[in-house]
């Protein structure tokens, strides 16, 4: 593969399609995106840290982060299941079901926000059943959880659904052939399989849900201290016109998005190599 | 097709995860999307339809559009020239200039929203600029545009990078030694080859521009019948208790959707023939 492309070409374009991707992307991303270190930069050290130290700031921080991840981790198990059931195992309206896990990627999260919180709030269909053993989801963490899970929900399907199908099925009649009971061939042969395609779910999962804001406003009732995310304390601060605020804190939220995406990064080259092994 | 009892697990336990992983699956994604056409039409179908004419919900739609026909062409472009630069040819800081197009993923939107308020408020050089002229960006069509722009970024190129590395360069080859020019060879090799990806791009980053919410909600001032996409006015909607109108609106965007979902497995199950062909 690397051997082919390296030699010398004599495609045409190089210069011209380089030139345009590297302005277009100056253009639209990096230059927008360097505003927020200049103004960082510009607001001097010590207001800096007492904005993103603040005990609101750092109660919406510790908010995004317990429910990002409580919702990631329900997606990683639930995830798993879901994708096992559908290339495994075949039952009626599976199709159906299958095609709609995308729902999330293609809905706007506005409506997804009004829609769950139907769901539920008190009177809704689910909330009135959650109601009756003394759950209360609209208007507290876990409704963010629910909405952070609905939106986090394919990541971990759709990347270990294409994983388990390419598994070879001789592998476990082989282990089981062996001698190996379904159990261990569960965790000698299919985990390890799945291991690196289900972190790398799990973390893409955790990455959207941090800095999601669509889904969540309308059912956390937005009450700072209790339920208040750190995007809507940057949306808060945009409001009453407090730039540095709003700054601040989305430089704290950015350098996690990033170091994130490293981590995801790092991930995918290494579930290439077991991959290739 | 009979199962091999070694390698699949005996029938209850079958049975509970197909159930567990449809509970699941109701309870977080088909309740909610039934709701809103329920909500929809509790009023009958009278109101439903109303919701459809006023001249917010229709301005709403035509600035929709708008952003949707300048965002995803000028995003396509860029996909096809990044791709182009990126897959045909060996330079160095290829994996650099990749982490830097998927940037936009990584950053919240409601970040998003804020580095173009930053660069364009009146305080910064830019928009100083643009306020002398009299050309307001934010709170304004053209800063919603920018913003839309910016999160639908990487969506094209994503698609296009890996299948076009699979693809190599021989055919570009043949059809430049055999004395085609640059573009005959572009027009009439390499896009064939790529049109389902491209399109699958194409959908991706539609259905996101459409439903695009906390960017769009930072840069665009709320004015109603101004500056409300269709998100934007589910959201005023459902705030100011209006619950008919907005799951009447929010059930059109539903409805796109799965159109979106539904082309989209059109176009996976015609890449799928062509692999076998």
């Amino acid at each position: 593969m690397r051997k082919k492309v390296r030699r010398k070409t004599i495609l045409p374009g190089f210069g011209l399609t380089l030139g345009i991707t590297v302005t277009y992307l100056g253009l639209v991303v990096l230059i927008p995106l360097s505003m927020l270190f200049i103004k960082t930069a510009g607001m001097g050290f010590q207001p800096f840290i007492e904005i993103v130290t603040s005990p609101r700031s750092v109660s919406a921080y510790w908010l995004s982060f317990y429910t990002a991840a409580i919702s990631a981790l329900i997606n990683a198990v639930f995830g798993f299941l879901v994708a096992w059931v559908m290339v495994r195992y075949s039952f009626f309206g599976k199709k159906v079901l299958n095609a709609l896990i995308d729902i999330p990627f293609a809905l706007p999260t506005a409506v997804a926000g009004i829609a769950l919180t139907a769901a539920y709030s008190g009177q809704g269909w689910i909330g009135h059943l959650l109601g009756k053993i003394g759950i209360t989801a609209v208007f507290n963490p876990i409704g963010i959880i629910i909405a952070l899970t609905f939106i986090g929900m394919p990541f971990v399907i759709r990347t270990i659904e294409p994983v388990l199908e390419d598994m070879e099925k001789e592998m476990e009649e082989a282990a089981s052939s062996l001698g190996a009971s379904r159990i261990q061939t569960w965790i000698r042969v299919i985990l390890p399989t799945v291991l690196p395609a289900w972190i790398t779910g799990t973390t893409l999962s955790f990455a959207r849900s941090l800095g999601e804001y669509g889904s969540v406003v309308f059912i956390s009732g937005n009450m700072p201290f209790k339920t208040e995310i750190a995007p809507l304390l940057i949306m808060t601060q945009l409001e009453q016109y407090n730039y540095e605020g709003a700054t601040a804190i989305a430089c704290i939220m950015l350098l996690a998005s990033f170091s994130l995406l490293l981590l995801i990064n790092s991930l995918q080259a290494w579930s290439k190599v077991r991959g290739r092994g | 097709m009979k199962r091999h009892a070694a390698i699949t697990e005996p029938r209850w336990i079958r049975y509970l995860l197909i159930g567990i992983s449809i509970l699941f699956l109701i309870s977080f994604l088909i309740t909610p999307l039934i709701l809103i056409f329920v909500k929809a039409f509790e009023g009958g179908i009278g109101l439903y339809l109303k919701a459809f004419v006023e001249p917010e919900a229709l301005a709403a739609m035509r600035l929709t559009a708008l952003v949707v026909c300048i965002a995803v062409p000028l995003n396509t472009i860029f996909g096809l020239c990044a791709s182009w630069a990126i897959t045909k040819f060996e330079f160095r800081g290829k994996g650099f200039l990749l982490t830097l197009i998927d940037l936009p993923f990584t950053v919240s939107p409601v970040i998003s929203g804020l580095i173009f308020v930053l660069l364009f408020s009146d305080k910064s050089w830019l928009g100083g600029i643009f306020y002398n002229l009299g050309i307001q960006i934010i709170f304004s069509t053209p800063g919603i545009v920018m913003v839309t722009t910016f999160v639908t970024f990487p969506f094209v190129a994503r698609e296009l990078i890996p299948l076009m590395q699979s693809q190599g360069i021989e055919e570009e080859e043949a059809a430049l030694t055999l004395g085609a020019t640059g573009w005959q060879t572009f027009w009439r090799v390499s896009l064939p080859n790529i049109k389902w990806g491209l399109m699958y791009g194409i959908i991706l980053c539609t259905a996101r521009a459409v439903g695009e919410f906390g960017a769009v909600s930072v840069v665009s001032g709320h004015i109603r019948g101004l500056t409300n996409t269709m998100p934007l006015h589910i959201e005023i909607l459902y705030n100011e208790y209006n619950f008919t109108a907005a799951f009447a609106v929010s059930s059109l965007m539903v409805f796109g959707a799965l159109v979106t979902l539904l082309i989209k497995h059109y176009i996976e199950w015609r890449m799928k023939g062509e692999k076998r062909l």
